[in-house]
Parts: C-alpha cells; sequence; structure tokens
C-alpha cells in the first residue's frame, strides 16, 4: 500500500464536437483490496464525473467491464491494482463501437453474430405442458453448461488478429457459442445446415490460429479446442460425409 | 423527436421482462424491450442458485408436489404472501422449468445409483432411483421441506437469461439497449408508453405502447452494502411512484442474505449451505444449531441473517479493517464439489478475496440482497391505479413473497410471473385498442427536457454523489436487519432533507452525451423516494414479520398487521401516503407457525392461544 497511482486513461466523447481522442492523466492513492472497478468509480466520483465506462455485476459474470489494461483485453472488475505497475493505462475494446471512453457497444456486435448463427434450439417439436421432460444425460447438460459459460465480454474478439483484420469475423466465442448448440440433442439441425452458418472464412475458416483468443478468456474456456473441433466436423461436413468416414476408420486403426 | 410504437413495452431486459416479450411475441405481438444495458448483462444473469419448483425427482424431494411447495412459500413469507399468487406460483413453476428444458437450458439431471450428499457439515448416502434417471435433479435450499431447487451448476440465472434471449432473437422481438425509462405517459387512467433517455447519445425518445410491464428489478443500491449489481437502482418504481396513483406494496419487506463476502458485498450462492455448508464464529465454533436445532443455516434467510447479527453482537463476530464478519466454511465439501458444482463461488474467492475455499474460510455477514416489495400488481400482474400497466419480477410486488422470501423461489417467480402474466398481457392486448393522447407525451418530455437542462446549468450546489452516499448509509445504518422506532424516525427525517437537498443538485461535469453523472442525477430524487417509503413504511409496521424485523416489536401481530402496505406518492410530498389492504384475500393456510425462528405471533384471532 502507500502507491500513487497514475492511469492513462482513453478519452474521447463522440457526442461532444469539442472533444479530441486523448490520454489523459489521473492520479489516486491506491486502497487496500483495490479493483479497477473501484478505482474507476473513485475517478468518476471524486475527479471526473464525465468519465465513461461500463460495469453491471462488478463479480466478472456479466461480461460489461472488459476493456483494454495496460495493453490486454481483462474484466476490469476482477483486475486488482496490487497485481498492476504504478501506472496503469486503460483503452477502450477495439473491433467494437465506441460510445465514449472506456465504454463499447459490445451488445449490439454480439447481437449481430448471434443472429447471424441464429443462436437458438432449431426444432419441429412442440413443447406439450403435460409431458415429463426429454430426459437428458447429466454428463451431457455439463458439457453444454461448460461451453454456455461464455459471457460475452468480447475479450477475445478485441485478442483476435482475424477479427482486426475483416470486420465480418464471428470471432471465437461465436464459434464456441456454434459448439455448445452443436452439442446439444435437442437443437435438430444437421451437420450440413452448420455448415451454411459458419463453414466460411467469416465463420470457422477464417481463423488464423494465433490463439489469443484463449489467452484472454476470463472464464478459460477451452476455445481452442471448440475451434478445432467445430473446423474439423465442418471439413467433414464439406465433403458430404464421405471424409469422415475415413477419419473415423483411421480413428479406429490408430486404437 | 424519435417516436416508436409497438404493442408491448417491456421496461427491463432480464429474466422476467424476457419471458414476458416471449409469451408476447409468440401470440404474434409486435413487442420492444428497453434495457439500461444489453440484455444478457443484467443483473439475472448473476443469479447461481437456482429456480424452486416441485418436480420430485431427486432422492431427497421424493413426495414433493406444489402443495408443499405452497405451504413452503407461504410460511417462508410469514404469512404475507398473497395466497392466490403463492398457490398459482407452485402449480406452474414444473412446467415452467421443463418448457425451459425444452428451450435449451442444461439443467443438471438425476444420475442413477448411490449418491452422498452433505447436511451440516455431515455426509450421508441416498440411492437416485433408475427410473428417474436424466430427469431434472434439484438441490436443497433454505426453508423448504424438499429438496427442490432445480439448478445449472451455479450458473442457473446465466443459463437460463441465455436461453431466454436466445428465444426472444428467434421470435424478433426488438431490443433497444442502453435506453432508460425515465417517465411514464398516462392521463391518470390509461398507461400510453413512456418518456426514455438514450444513455449512447444523452438524446430523449418516446415510446408509445398499449401496454406497458415494469420488470427492472430490485432496488439494492439504495444500501450501502448490497449485493445486487450496480444498475439495480430501482428505477422502475420510481416510475409508477411518480404517478402519484400507482401504489409500491410492502416496500419495508427487505431480505438480507445470510453469506455476501466482505469486504466487496459479492454475493456466495446459498447453494454452499444447501451443498452442507456451515457457519462459524471467531472461535470456529458452528452457532446456528444452537439457534436453530432443526433447520440450522438453512432456515430461511431472515432467520439466518438475524442469528449472524445477534451473534455478532455477543461478541462472537471476527473483527476486519471493513467490519466485523463471521465465517463460511465448505472446505469438507472437497475439492472436486467445490471446483464444479461451486465454481463461481470458488471463481469469486480466488479473483476478490485472493482465498481457496478448498482450504481457507470464507469471510462473510449479512448483505442486503432482495426486495420483496415493488410495484403493487393483482394476480394477472396489472399494475393497480392504471390500465395497460403491468409488473412482474423483483420489481412487482405480485406478491408471492410477503416479508421474506424463499431461496430459489425469486428466480423462479421471474419465468413463472414471467409466462403468467405474459399470457395475461396477451388477453388484455387482443382487440385492445387505446386512444393514445400525444398531448401528454409532450408536456412529459418538455418536463425531463426542463430537468435536463437546469441539471445543466450548474445552478444547484448539491453533489449527486455525495447526496446518494448519504442515502446508503442511511439506509445501511437504520433501515437495516434490526429495526427500531428512534432509528427509522431518525432515518425518516434524515432522507426528507437530503429528498429537499436534491432539488438543488448540479452537475460537476458538462452533462453532454451519455454522461454518467447526469443519468445519475436524473434518478436520485426518485431513488429517495423509494428510500423514504422503504423506512417511513418500516417505521409504521409495529410488529415483526419476516424480514421486517422491530426490535420495540418483536412479536408477529396478526391481531393488527396481517396486510400488506401500499404507498402512495403524492405530487408535491415529503413523505408517502401509506394504506393498507389484506396480506391476503384467501387464506389456504390459516396463520400459524413457521417451525423456524423466534416463532413469537399476537394471533388474529383473540381466542387462539398464543403460540410461542
Amino acid at each position: 500500500m502507500g502507491r500513487t497511482l497514475q492511469f492513462e486513461i482513453f478519452r474521447y466523447n463522440p457526442m461532444d464536437p469539442n472533444s479530441k481522442p486523448r490520454m489523459q492523466t489521473y492520479y489516486l492513492e491506491e486502497k487496500e483490496n483495490m479493483t479497477l472497478f473501484l478505482a474507476l468509480n473513485e475517478i468518476r466520483e471524486t475527479l471526473d464525473p464525465s468519465l465513461q465506462f461500463d460495469f453491471v455485476c462488478r463479480a466478472a459474470v456479466c461480461g460489461s467491464c472488459a476493456m483494454v489494461i495496460n495493453g490486454r483485453p481483462g474484466l476490469a472488475c476482477k483486475t486488482k491494482t496490487k497485481d498492476l505497475p504504478d501506472k496503469i493505462t486503460l483503452h477502450p475494446l477495439p473491433v467494437f463501437k465506441l460510445i465514449g471512453d472506456l465504454s463499447v457497444d459490445t451488445g449490439i456486435w454480439f447481437r449481430g453474430v448471434a443472429k447471424k448463427i441464429e443462436a437458438w434450439v432449431h426444432t419441429n417439436k412442440t413443447f406439450d405442458p403435460n409431458a415429463l421432460e426429454e430426459r437428458m444425460d447429466n454428463e451431457l447438460a455439463n458439457q453444454i453448461f461448460e461451453l454456455d459459460r461464455c459471457i460475452e465480454c468480447g475479450c477475445c474478439i478485441a485478442a483476435c488478429g482475424t477479427a482486426r483484420m475483416r470486420e465480418d469475423f464471428l470471432g471465437a466465442a461465436t464459434i464456441n457459442r456454434i459448439a455448445r448448440f452443436y452439442i446439444d440433442p435437442r437443437d435438430e439441425r444437421s451437420d450440413q445446415e452448420y455448415y451454411e452458418v459458419i463453414g466460411t472464412d467469416e465463420g470457422v475458416f477464417g481463423c488464423m490460429g494465433l490463439l489469443g483468443c484463449e489467452d484472454v478468456c476470463p472464464r478459460n474456456i477451452p476455445l481452442l479446442d471448440q475451434i478445432g473441433i467445430i473446423r474439423r466436423k465442418m471439413a467433414i461436413a464439406s465433403t458430404g460425409g464421405k471424409v469422415g468416414r475415413l477419419f473415423s476408420v483411421f480413428a479406429k486403426k490408430k486404437k | 423527436m424519435q417516436t416508436f410504437y409497438t404493442d408491448l413495452l417491456c421496461i427491463g431486459g432480464g429474466l422476467a421482462g424476457e419471458r414476458v416479450a416471449v409469451e408476447a411475441a409468440q401470440a404474434g405481438f409486435d413487442c420492444i424491450i428497453l434495457s439500461l444495458v444489453p440484455p444478457r448483462r443484467s443483473h439475472s444473469c448473476a443469479a447461481q442458485g437456482g429456480m424452486q419448483a416441485a418436480l420430485g425427482n431427486c432422492a431427497m424431494g421424493e413426495g414433493d408436489n406444489p402443495d408443499i411447495h405452497f405451504e413452503d412459500t407461504v410460511k417462508g413469507s410469514d404469512w404475507g404472501c398473497d395466497q392466490e399468487v403463492a398457490r398459482l406460483f407452485a402449480d406452474t413453476a414444473p412446467i415452467v422449468m421443463r418448457e425451459l428444458a425444452f428451450w435449451g437450458v442444461p439443467w443438471n439431471r438425476v444420475v442413477p445409483g448411490p449418491a452422498t450428499y452433505f447436511k451440516g457439515g455431515q455426509k450421508f448416502e441416498v440411492y437416485e432411483k433408475e427410473e428417474k434417471a436424466g430427469l431434472i435433479t434439484a438441490r436443497a435450499f433454505g426453508g423448504t421441506a424438499k429438496w427442490r431447487t432445480c439448478y445449472t451448476s451455479d450458473g442457473t440465472g446465466h443459463c437460463v437469461l441465455y436461453t431466454l434471449d436466445s428465444k426472444v432473437l428467434e421470435l424478433g422481438v426488438k431490443i433497444h439497449d442502453r435506453v432508460e425509462a425515465l417517465s411514464l405517459i398516462h392521463d391518470g387512467e390509461n398507461c400510453f408508453g413512456v418518456v426514455a433517455r438514450s444513455l449512447r447519445t444523452g438524446e430523449l425518445l418516446v415510446y408509445f405502447a398499449k401496454a406497458v410491464l415494469i420488470a427492472t428489478g430490485g432496488y439494492g443500491r439504495l444500501y450501502k452494502h448490497t449485493t445486487n449489481a450496480v444498475i439495480n437502482q430501482g428505477t422502475g418504481l420510481i416510475l409508477a411512484l411518480d404517478t402519484g396513483i400507482v401504489p409500491l406494496g410492502n416496500m419495508e419487506a427487505v431480505q438480507f442474505h445470510p453469506t455476501g463476502i466482505v469486504p466487496t458485498d459479492i454475493l456466495v450462492t446459498e447453494g454452499c449451505r444447501g451443498d452442507g455448508g456451515t457457519l462459524l464464529d471467531k472461535n470456529g465454533y458452528r452457532f446456528m444449531p444452537d439457534y436453530e436445532p432443526e433447520k440450522a443455516e438453512l432456515a430461511s434467510r431472515d432467520v439466518v441473517s438475524r442469528r449472524m447479527t445477534e451473534h455478532m453482537r455477543k461478541g462472537f463476530g471476527v473483527k476486519s479493517p471493513y467490519g466485523e464478519h463471521l465465517w463460511l466454511d465448505i472446505r469438507h465439501l472437497g475439492e472436486k464439489h467445490i471446483t464444479t458444482k461451486l465454481r463461481e463461488v470458488y471463481d469469486i474467492c480466488q479473483n476478490f478475496l485472493g482465498i481457496n475455499p478448498v482450504h481457507e474460510l470464507i469471510p462473510v455477514r449479512p448483505t442486503q440482497h432482495y426486495s420483496m416489495g415493488g410495484v403493487r400488481t393483482n394476480k394477472d400482474g396489472a399494475a393497480y391505479g392504471l390500465k395497460g400497466l403491468f409488473a412482474a419480477g423483483e420489481a412487482a410486488c405480485w406478491d408471492l413473497h410477503g416479508f421474506n422470501r424463499l431461496g430459489g423461489n425469486s428466480l423462479a417467480e421471474t419465468v413463472v410471473a414471467g409466462r403468467i402474466v405474459g399470457a395475461k398481457i396477451v388477453e388484455f392486448l387482443k382487440g385492445y385498442e387505446v386512444d393514445i393522447k400525444t398531448q401528454y407525451a409532450t408536456a412529459e418530455v418538455k418536463k425531463q427536457e426542463e430537468r435536463i437542462n437546469e441539471l445543466k446549468s450548474k445552478q444547484g450546489r448539491e453533489n449527486v454523489y455525495q447526496l446518494r452516499n448519504e442515502m446508503q448509509e442511511i439506509m445501511m445504518e437504520k433501515v437495516g436487519i434490526f429495526r427500531n422506532e428512534k432509528d427509522l424516525q431518525e432515518a425518516v427525517n434524515r432522507l426528507q432533507e437530503l429528498l429537499d437537498r436534491s432539488k438543488n443538485l448540479g452537475l460537476v461535469s458538462d452533462g453532454i452525451g451519455a454522461n454518467p453523472e447526469l443519468a445519475e442525477a436524473l434518478r436520485l430524487p426518485g431513488m429517495i423516494k423509494v428510500a423514504l417509503c422503504i423506512a417511513y413504511g418500516a417505521l409504521q409496521r409495529k410488529e415483526s414479520r419476516g424480514a421486517h424485523y422491530r426490535e420495540d416489536y418483536p412479536y408477529r401481530n396478526d391481531k393488527e398487521w396481517l396486510n400488506r402496505t401500499l404507498a402512495y406518492w403524492e405530487e408535491g410530498a415529503d413523505l408517502p401516503t401509506l394504506k393498507y389492504e389484506p396480506a391476503s384475500k384467501v387464506f389456504y393456510l390459516p396463520p400459524g407457525d413457521r417451525g423456524y425462528g423466534e416463532g413469537k405471533v399476537i394471533p388474529k384471532d383473540d381466542n387462539t392461544e398464543e403460540k410461542e
């Protein structure tokens, strides 16, 4: 304790014609158990009430507060100042539309890609309120939950080389979302139907394998595995399943 | 002025708002959701524990049915709930859980064979039946006779919210996120819509709708220490209160959760205790069985919170720079259980406390958690006083919870009420036409513009953050777990002063665009009014019921107080006007003993014996 922290924060208010993008410096006394959530609120309340940033749950489950912290995307709410040097530089996430200062429009972006991949359970059945639920193996429920844990904070998108180069890239979170529906038996889409929404360069074949996504994921979701699995499934689907049978023959021989 | 027209306008994009929207959209109605944040970031996503529904699939839930769920709920409410609503809720909950499963929620399922569980630190074994394999399973929560809480590990709220949001997307419901409703447009009889402010650009927007739903969640941020998200400022309640004709019900009923962590007030789920976690004092002694021999850590939340506070007052609290606390012990559950079924708890401990709960104790204390009160509605979810206005979820006083709600009942309420109220709104909308009187919108816009210009003019001298902090401290210190005449009167007086001072707010910053200081300044006077409804309602209620505990009136008084407070705010007033109505039109379960807690009751009928 006893440190004076120097914050360098990106400032720009697009709604103010006189505002120009710039870095602004603030100094704050560090306190015990201080997080960037506490620090940024203290700056707003005592030094600069115009400072824009987004927090909701402040418990690392809602995905609102992702920003670039000393060059690395992360959740501000769970970043402790004691883990950072005296000088802390904060930028808004790239890729997403800037609302102002550290606030970006991740909500609209994720809605857009969810619509593209039709991120919901596709079924021809209708719900029968009088029937028992369809049974599911608990292990499978847990596997779906593992992939459903993504909080769409946008860190993996901001850290993605492909997303920086091509605006239409769906990104790791979206491919993981597909993987979640892919393993869910309630979603009746065929491999071919999945192929149509994700078997492209803007989808799973656009990934350059730079690994940034998994490095920065605050939920530790195995994004690379999921991209790998979906890419393989989609490659098989693109051949109408023929290569898939070949793969499975190889797989058996290996054992 | 950008103006939007729709059939149903849902204010709030959490579980309740989205579930209602799904119902309306499925029936073919046009629907817009207004939300302060992208819907998936709503506070619903933070709910870890689960949803109560009497499915009776798991071994410890065997023999469960909606009757038992109903009884648990009424007892939990300390007979303050509307029993017709509790009945409706308990009957519908199982269907809603199955429907959510159908839509994609990965509920945990029954695994047949022998299973090991913990209760109060003790291991025991049960046998999960083969015939139930793969059906939705449940865990234990406080105040229930059976294991009834459906869950997806410790991410129930998250999973259900994402599933509902996927339905909303599929059905083409329009999402207007980062928009804050500032006031209702109405003519004293019909509700026509809202005037709102964009939190992207700062501009004012007008929404016209045949039906308006308030589903904005709780008001935890009126308190200094709350588990609630920072957006839970009671904004929807302010909309209703400002009409002068729509009352808020039972605002003095405020729940404190036994296990908020110290110092950041983040909740660790009741699942910890449900799964066998215990509470320890500064000597490492498990004290709850001394106070509550039968239910121990799993008595209802109001009781556990009071017992913890009582124990700390006796000098058994652990001192810390952030005040006294107790310990939550889940070490005996083992690493596998903690890192899978309670992983969120594990993560919170690691991220915010820097401790490992597999080996270390978790510092906890009772923390403001839930608002039983809210916009008073009938059992269809229709708000009192204005046609076309509805409310659901935590923002509503439907009234499922009375003076205390059971863990797992609120998360379930969001979707169960969402389904029921949604269906009633669909009924309401069919063939309904309303003459939208635009002059009321014009007047309301003008009023909001004037407020904004006045704040921007910087003539006021009061600082918004300072006033807000003062309000939060008053609420925490004077309107908390233990209440009394002197403190409550002082709270009311000081809140009235704050309300007066809030007329003189001025901005420090320029207020241009999506300025956060301006947004806070626009909310604050309304927040103080809501706080006054809580404090004044608590001052007037001279009894102890559920979470409302008066040290000077320790008995539950069914003779005089088996009723619900209705708080109205007349224009220009500096206090709410309180009225009362019977707690329930029907009493399927007559007032009696809860079976836990202090249990002192002044009965409704003088002829019956006083129950201890």
